[in-house]
């Protein structure tokens, strides 16, 4: 049971590289626009939030290598839900996409972790349809992740609450949230993310401050407590959302760090979307 | 307690109440008379002289002192007259005089009932009085309790206690001899006779004791045996279970009774034990009723340590959903805690899979926490409790307690109460949450369970929510839960007597212990070094436990629950329609079952609420009522009208409007319909199929007047809900109709701001209820109304406004739980007047008050406001102009009764039910006279319509429906009240 106290302490991201079948991805998956992706573009920001993972947030970075196959599989965070030592990995609602679940398993297998499967056919579940507070998870029931789907979250762990909140279109949950402290969260301003706000309010027992930025995709960070020095907050970019930093100046403890990710939001990523942080002491 | 003249006494009245002496009863009756005659200190001698040899045996001098016992006294009180009381309470000296006191408090009150109007006021007062007395007594009781049992054997024979029996038997006797009156009326008399008794028979002596052998399974698997006196209450079977503990801070816990639901049935400590086990074998569980949100903030080790217990018990069952890691580690706390550190040559690897730490353990896990054990060195056992507690509670389903239910779509969830509130699950998904503090009201109407939350940020009004539960009994027992819950963890202090705005429609339940702030405070005084406790191995327990938790899963000795609440003869009171009134004060969430039995406790338990609460009561809705239950509660417009009127007269009351003049709760309700019609969003669909039922018997009913129909429409229409409350179909069965409400907020400690939105809201309701009320005065203008007690709606829609109403009053003497169901006394009262707000107003029988010719006897139950309010109403009356007729048809009986004694109001509620062109009003009261009491169900029936109808035909009907409904009860008065519209509609 890992308490509030160490939410956001990371010490391990896995991240796969970008494949270059991305640019030739079809558009209008349901969450890419039509607007093509700059694969050059692409990869550069890739490596610049790959580096802000090893460098400035001190993780071990475990990269897996790009499958052409899988062109969406820079999204790792759909392919598992990490909390504690426990891993379930997921079944996303793309049937094309369940194939980047196995590499993703094995190498969580190889770190120890309790890794947990959806073994439920009926349901689907995305990883950045979840949302983990550090007390408990709120999965955004939406185009990609079900009823069914959110349970195999609550049968995964047991100990905290998971609430279900509805999302409309074909966000994610974590499209227009993510958390920005133990008891912050980052919201989007869409009637969208307002309402899901509101309903995570009414679902929950604690009570979280809100961080309104005033674009949806801006409200999708990455909070990580860097140890007794302070935490970071990874957040989009000014060139990106350049009415959205404001806001995050107002968190005056957190170190912030910019990152672009306008290629990857193109298939309906965002800063989240290519990480997976796990909190794992390895014996040796 | 082991004198035979407790039980004695006990299975005497009983069989006088099963009616098989009536030779008895004639007897007695002779001696009564002679009795009520003569002067009080008279009539005492006289009496013990006259008393029967029962009687007699009542009185036996030993036990009378310790009898203190509330149960016990209880059985000797109801024979006890109010003022007969009074003179024990003089003449007494000792102990006991604290409990008489209250017999004489009983008395002024009684009297006070008699004047009716202008002194109700002061009789919460008096409740509120013997209240304290009461707990007084108890506490003296269990005192007592043991010195008694030493003193039993001695056998003592003090003049005291003499003088005790002497008055005893007087009031015998004369209870005897109102029972005599009543004869035809004898069970439901004795069902009421009965409750009195336990109420008082705490105060007297009691002579021969009867025990009852009970075990209580305890957390660490043992078991606990004890030998309880017959009546005892849950208390003192409670305080003896801790005390046997050394548990200090034990208001967390609590009793279950081992049944065979695999719900939680807790024993109510406020009542006799042997009322809510019903037919059960004497078994319980000792388990942790409220689980401490901190539990580092408890005093003791040793109450961590039981809490501990529980925990690994409702982890091992699964009952508490935990994650492998999390079973591991607080498996390994276990471990740390009753093995000590870890040793390698005395832990082998065998040792760990002789302990229960999860449902499905496995191999893996049990490494796992010998891992962790390992980490544990040094922690003492306390400290391996503490760090096990820390874990625990973070658990998300720590201290929630788990129902089933279907939403309004009939999908399966699960509701949660618990401290903060009441969560929703569907699966194991959280899909809803709703606070205390956003909680407005609870309610529970036969098997649905309604909660009125407070309006969102964006929204207007109000929404109700409805759950469908599985039965009537699960409705209740989460509705109490909720009660207690709330009161628990929200509240500083229990909620006390209503004068609070909001009453609790319903039952009169309320949680009575401590609240987690008064044990808390309570807990800083404990003064006294850690006690020494062994710690039990959970090896046992999770052996025994096995998969059967033991407070859920422990059922191979229980019968069949529900068979168990059939059977016995509590049962079968509450099945009869006589005692539909008891039932209706069960169903308020006190006791599930609604043993005939509980419902004495109630009332009398009870005392120490204010009148209004005792007032308010419960609406309950007997299968003799169900009718009018189907129809749909929404109010109707006259009980609008009314409502307001008692708004106007007790400004006091937050209430908006208490449509009887008599109860400030049936206002409740009244509320709660105007409320409901605000209700826009949720519990829609349910209303709609109330809907359906209401207008299927509407048309069953008849034609209807359109304007009536018109108007209920449209109050569905605005609220969804409207009558959702009512909807629950029809299902007649007698404990089903059972309605509870309970109002969260009232003094709630939490935030000055709620209430003053509390308030607001009044003045909202206030407002609409206004409003309504001149609909409705609109409205019975063109209606007809009939009342009729015991009758359900039957009347067809006249063109003509037709006021039909026929009381019943029935006397019954009740023992436990038998009720035949002999015809009593009969109490016609005349209601009268043309004036619309008269009818709505007729609740109370006595008062009626029309501007006309009051014939009102007042007997038994009268609100002393009633007046007050229904001048008031007249006022409004004015609006409409109509001719009025009114006729009455009064049973000869009535009158004979009803001379005497205004009795002491116990209860009263009010149900009302509307279809389309009828509205049905029921109102209950139980009233105690001089020992007897008395039980009025009356029904008004108010037919509006623009056709012509046949209103001697409806009325036969009426009465005949009434008949039907409670056989055991016999109708004293019918009241016609034809008002005609004169000038507009052009009807007739």
């Amino acid at each position: 049971m890992a308490g509030p106290s160490s939410f956001g302490r990371y010490t391990h991201a896995i991240v796969r590289s970008v494949p270059d079948s991305l640019g030739a991805r079809p558009a209008g998956d349901g969450a890419g626009p039509a607007e093509p992706v700059d694969l050059a573009k692409a990869h550069r920001q890739y490596g610049v939030y790959t580096g802000i993972l090893r460098q400035k947030l001190g993780l071990q970075v475990i990269e897996l290598v790009a499958d052409e196959g899988l062109p969406c599989s820079v999204l790792v965070e759909d392919a598992a839900v990490i909390q504690g030592d426990t891993a379930l990995v997921t079944r996303p609602w793309e049937p094309t996409r369940r194939g980047e679940i196995s590499s993703i398993k094995k190498v969580l297998e190889e770190l120890k972790m309790r890794v947990v499967e959806v073994t439920d056919d009926g349901a689907t579940l995305d990883g950045s349809d979840v949302l983990f507070t550090g007390r408990e998870f709120f999965v955004g029931i939406s185009k990609w992740t079900n009823h069914r789907g959110a349970e195999a979250v609550a049968d995964a762990f047991r100990d905290f609450a998971v609430s279900t909140v509805p999302v409309a279109g074909s966000s994610h949950l974590k499209s227009f949230c993510s958390m920005a402290g133990p008891d912050t969260v980052v919201i989007g301003s869409s009637e969208a993310a307002k309402k899901a706000m509101r309903t995570m309010e009414q679902l929950t027992d604690h009570h979280y401050d809100t961080l309104t930025v005033p674009d949806d995709p801006a409200g999708n960070c990455i909070y990580v407590r860097l140890g007794p020095k302070g935490s970071a907050l990874l957040h989009r970019s000014p060139e990106e959302f350049p009415n959205s930093l404001q806001p995050f100046q107002k968190l005056s403890d957190l170190t912030l760090i910019p990152a672009a990710c306008s290629e990857i939001a193109k298939l309906g990523g965002a800063l989240s979307s290519c990480s997976l942080l796990i909190n794992k002491k390895l014996d040796r | 307690m082991t004198t035979e003249a407790g039980p004695e006494t006990e299975v005497k009245k009983e069989s006088e109440q099963l009616g098989a002496d009536a030779a008895k009863e004639t007897h007695e009756e002779a001696t009564e008379s002679q009795e009520n005659q003569k002067s009080e200190k008279t009539l005492s001698e006289e009496a013990q002289s006259s008393s029967s040899p029962a009687l007699a045996t009542q009185s036996s001098p030993s036990s009378q002192k310790k009898e203190k016992d509330p149960s016990e006294g209880k059985g000797i009180s109801r024979f006890i007259p109010p003022w007969l009381k009074k003179q024990k309470s003089y003449t007494l000296v000792e102990p006991k005089d604290e409990a008489k006191k209250k017999p004489v408090e009983e008395t002024p009150v009684v009297e006070e009932r008699e004047s009716q109007l202008p002194e109700d006021m002061a009789q919460p007062k008096g409740n509120l009085e013997e209240a304290t007395i009461e707990s007084q007594q108890e506490a003296k009781a269990d005192d007592k309790e043991e010195e008694e049992k030493h003193s039993m054997s001695s056998a003592d024979t003090q003049p005291a206690k003499e003088d005790t029996k002497e008055i005893e038997v007087e009031k015998v006797a004369n209870e005897q001899e109102e029972k005599q009156k009543v004869e035809e009326k004898r069970e439901s008399k004795e069902v009421q006779t009965t409750e009195i008794k336990m109420e008082k028979v705490p105060q007297k002596a009691p002579k021969k004791i009867k025990t009852v052998p009970c075990k209580v399974m305890l957390l660490d698997g043992t078991e606990y045996s004890c030998d309880l006196e017959k009546r005892a209450k849950g208390q003192v079977l409670f305080d003896k279970v801790c005390e046997q503990l050394n548990l200090l801070e034990k208001d967390y816990f609590g009793l279950l009774l081992r049944d065979n639901s695999d719900q939680k049935n807790w024993l109510d400590s406020s009542k006799e034990i042997k009322r809510q086990i019903r037919s059960l074998p004497w078994l319980f569980t000792f388990n942790v009723k409220f689980y401490p949100p901190d539990p580092s903030q408890l005093t003791e080790d040793i109450t961590r340590y039981f809490l501990c217990l529980q925990l690994r018990q409702d982890i091992a069952s699964g009952r508490l959903p935990c994650s492998f890691v999390t079973h591991a580690l607080l498996g390994s706390y276990t471990l740390q805690a009753e093995l000590g550190d870890y040793d390698s040559e005395e832990h082998h690897n065998h040792y760990i899979s002789e302990f229960q730490f999860a449902p499905n353990q496995t191999k893996e896990m049990e490494e796992k926490v010998v891992e962790l054990h390992k980490t544990h060195r040094g922690l003492t056992p306390a400290q391996a409790d503490s760090h096990f507690l820390e874990n625990a509670k973070r658990l998300s389903m720590y201290g929630v307690d788990l129902h089933h239910a279907k939403d309004s779509e009939g999908v399966d969830i699960m509701l949660g109460v618990c401290a903060n509130g009441l969560l929703i699950y569907k699966d194991r998904l959280r899909i809803n949450r709703f606070a205390w503090p956003k909680i407005l009201k609870i309610s529970y109407k036969r098997s649905n369970f309604y909660i009125k939350v407070r309006p969102a940020e964006l929204e207007q009004f109000e929404s109700t929510i409805g759950f469908k539960l599985p039965n009537h009994r699960a409705a209740k027992r989460l509705w109490k839960v909720c009660v207690e819950h709330h009161t628990f963890y929200r509240l500083v202090s229990p909620e006390q007597p209503p004068k609070a705005k909001f009453l609790t429609l319903g039952s009169k339940f309320r949680y009575s212990g401590r609240t987690q702030a008064q044990t808390r405070q309570a807990s800083n005084l404990i003064d006294r070094p850690a006690p020494y406790f062994e710690r039990t191995s959970s090896k046992r327990v999770s052996r025994s436990l096995d998969g059967a938790p033991v407070g859920i899963t422990d059922q191979s000795l229980l019968r069949d629950f529900s068979a168990t609440t059939v059977g016995p003869a509590g049962v079968m009171v509450f099945d009869g329609e006589a005692v539909g009134q008891t039932k209706l004060k069960n169903g308020e969430g006190r006791d599930e079952d609604g043993s005939p039995t509980k419902i004495p406790q109630l009332e009398l338990t009870q005392d120490e609420k204010s009148l209004e609460e005792e007032i308010t009561s419960i609406l309950f809705s007997k299968e003799g009522f169900s009718t009018s239950m189907k129809s749909t509660f929404t109010s109707s417009t006259a009980w609008t009208a009314e409502g307001t009127v008692v708004k106007d007269n007790v400004p006091s009351e937050m209430l908006s409007a208490s449509p009887f003049l008599q109860l400030p709760e049936s206002s409740h309700e009244t509320l709660n319909v105007v409320e409901e019609k605000k209700q826009a969003e949720v519990g829609i669909e349910e209303t709609v199929v109330i809907d359906e039922i209401n207008r299927g018997k509407m048309q069953a009913v008849t034609d209807a007047g359109e304007t009536r129909k018109v108007e209920h429409v449209s109050k569905k229409d605005s609220s969804s809900l409207s009558s959702d409350s009512s909807s629950s179909s029809s299902s007649s069965e007698s404990e089903d109709e059972v309605v509870g409400e309970y109002q969260p907020h009232h003094r709630a400690a939490e935030d000055t701001i709620r209430e003053e939105q509390e308030e607001n809201e009044d003045a909202k309701r206030m407002e609409e209820c206004a409003t309504k009320i001149i609909q409705s005065v609109e409205t019975v203008q063109e209606g007809s109304k009939v009342t009729v007690e015991h009758t359900q709606v039957t009347a067809k829609a006249l063109a003509q406004e037709n006021v039909v109403a026929i009381k019943t009053a029935e006397t019954n003497v009740m023992e436990e739980g038998k009720q035949d169901l002999r015809a009593e006394d009969e109490e016609e009262q005349l209601r009268i007047n043309g004036d619309v707000s008269h009818v709505d107003i007729d609740v109370v029988p006595k008062i009626i008050c029309c501007s006309e010719p009051p014939v009102v006897k007042t007997e038994m139950v009268t609100i002393s406001d009633a007046t007050q309010r229904t001048e008031i109403s007249t006022k409004e009356v004015p609006i409409v102009q109509t001719e009025t007729k009114t006729i009455t048809y009064e049973s000869p009986q009535f009158d004979g009764s009803a001379g005497g004694d205004a009795g002491v109001l116990l209860s009263a509620q009010t149900i009302t039910s509307e279809s389309v062109s009828t509205t049905t009003t029921t109102h209950i009261t139980k009233t105690v006279k001089g020992g007897v009491s008395e039980t009025r169900i009356e029904k008004r029936i108010v037919i509006t319509g623009d056709a012509d109808i046949d209103h001697d035909q409806a009325l036969a009907q009426a009465i005949k429906e009434a008949k039907e409904q409670h056989p055991d009860m016999s109708v004293t008065r019918v009241v016609v009240h034809k008002e005609t519209e004169l000038a507009e509609e052009g009807e007739e």
